[in-house]
């Protein structure tokens, strides 16, 4: 359980960082919270010469929220993001989340930059993110561009994210309407066995807008248009929900692996859809 | 690859030691240091006998590279009772049988330790939670969220005997 000799590098700044990421090209990782990179390294499935480990850049630490949109550095870690009063205020969503993510000692370490980044179908902020349609932020050699998390994920460990890249923010508009995160999972502290987050407004009994997407469904997270779409107009009552239901269920490839067959997940991801949906009407 | 310089303070000592920046801090306090209470139970981030505190918070020390912990305040099982002395948590989960064989307890005391300055009143479903990253193979949990509570009415009854 010792992995392959590394050299390591702390940068103080986004530039440092991103210059390091450049000369090494792809011997080159960035380190966040770590913990899912050094599980990997340990079992030697990543090889990486160089380390560049992010902790010291102060700038990937800040969250703000103005103007109705909030902005979260990607050195945020889980801990902070459900320890900040304002931000359970605004993104209630988040927090709930959150909460559902690992263990305390998991959730300290672990950033939403790195959840976002590391590309595993398992993690829970991408599917998120593509719920609250973020836009992640990238630094690279010639400055930093905006990639939408809806755009960002190619397949399991594929991003959009190249070599000489890092995640700095993500940024979205403080949602509005009511909201839910439903995960199922084998025991407290596992990944989901099928996740699914709502975000759905009302008007005077009818849908306005929602958006619904699922986590571990496929190889990457799955952001389900046609869903929205079954609601958006309707009063949602319970045929309007299977709709939607069957909607999303169309939209997602899982695989057999230890959490079961593919019959169990599709059963258990109508399950978690539904009473996502469900959670968020009553508390739009 | 070139070993490196590491500066860190465990349980108030300040340490300096040569490590390889792919050691992990487990080993470093195990093996370099001396420093036996953290156990290794699984070695993949899972079980939280490892457990120590940096810069304040509750780490599984076999997920952390020796590298990161450059700078770092760390505290172990050994820091909680420094005269040697058990704490009002070692003697609780003494009292209430909070553990059989003893080889999660040093995680588990130091998470729980952790827990209880940033919630110094949780309910029995809080400590649960609070506590779900250590795992234990004998008692059950049951007496372990038993000795956390007693452990925190008595902190709180003295801090108020001391107001
Ligand atoms: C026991 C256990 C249970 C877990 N359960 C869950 C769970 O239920 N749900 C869940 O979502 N996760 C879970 N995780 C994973 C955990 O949340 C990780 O912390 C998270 O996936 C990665 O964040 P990190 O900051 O630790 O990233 P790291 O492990 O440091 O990095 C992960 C990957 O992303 C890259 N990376 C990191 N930061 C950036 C950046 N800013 N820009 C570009 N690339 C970057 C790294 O190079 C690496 O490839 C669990 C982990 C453990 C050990
Ligand atoms: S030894 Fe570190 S979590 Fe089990
Ligand atoms: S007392 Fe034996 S593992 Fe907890």
């Amino acid at each position: 359980m010792i992995p392959s000799a590394f050299e390591y590098h702390r940068p103080a700044d986004v530039k440092s960082a991103v210059g390091i990421l450049q000369a090494q090209g792809d011997e080159a990782r960035v380190l966040a919270g770590g913990h899912s990179l050094i599980p990997m390294m340990k079992l030697r499935m990543a090889a990486v010469t160089h380390l560049v480990d992010l902790q010291d850049i102060a700038e990937l630490k800040a969250v703000s929220i103005a103007e109705g949109k909030v902005t979260i550095g990607a050195m945020v870690t889980q801990h902070m993001l459900i320890d900040n009063a304002r931000l359970a205020a605004s993104v209630p969503l988040l927090r709930e989340a959150a909460l559902q993510i690992a263990d305390p000692q998991v959730r300290y370490c672990g950033t939403i930059g790195g959840n976002i980044a590391n590309g595993d179908p398992a993690n829970d902020m991408p599917g998120l993110m593509q719920c609250l349609d973020a836009t992640l932020g990238l630094a690279g050699p010639n400055g930093t561009r905006n990639v939408k998390a809806r755009d960002f994920y190619e397949g399991a460990y594929v991003t959009a994210c190249e070599d000489d890249e890092l995640v700095v923010s993500v940024t979205f508009d403080v949602p509005k309407g009511g909201h839910a995160y439903e995960k199922q999972k084998r025991k407290i502290g596992d990944y989901a066995t099928a996740a699914c987050a709502a975000l759905i407004e009302m008007d005077g009994g009818t849908c306005r807008s929602a958006s619904i997407a699922m986590t571990n469904l496929s190889d990457t997270p799955i952001w389900s248009r046609s869903a929205g779409a079954a609601l958006t107009g309707t009063r949602c009552d319970t045929e309007d929900i299977a709709s939607a239901v069957t909607a999303a269920l169309a939209n997602i490839n899982p695989t057999e692996d230890n959490r079961g067959p593919v019959a169990f997940k599709m059963h258990v991801a109508g399950i978690v859809i539904k009473r996502a949906i469900t959670r968020a009407i009553a508390s739009a | 690859m070139s070993k490196m310089h590491l500066k860190l303070t465990v349980n108030g000592q300040a340490e300096e030691l040569r490590v390889e920046p792919r050691e992990l801090l487990i080993h470093v306090l195990r093996e370099k240091l001396n420093i036996t209470g953290p156990h290794i139970g699984c070695e993949t981030s899972h079980c939280g006998a490892c457990t120590v505190e940096m810069n304040g918070k509750s780490v599984k020390s076999c997920t952390v590279f020796a590298a990161q912990a450059d700078g770092a305040e760390v505290t172990t099982i050994e820091g909680l009772s420094p005269l040697g002395e058990m704490n009002v948590l070692q003697n609780a989960f003494r009292e209430h049988h909070g553990l059989q064989c003893g080889f999660c307890t040093p995680g588990m005391i130091t998470r729980a330790h952790r827990l209880l300055q940033e919630n110094p009143t949780p309910t029995a479903e809080e400590v649960r939670f609070g506590m779900a990253g250590n795992l234990c193979r004998c008692t059950g949990y049951q007496n372990i969220v038993k000795a956390i509570l007693a452990a925190a009415s008595e902190m709180n009854a003295a801090k108020e005997a001391a107001e």
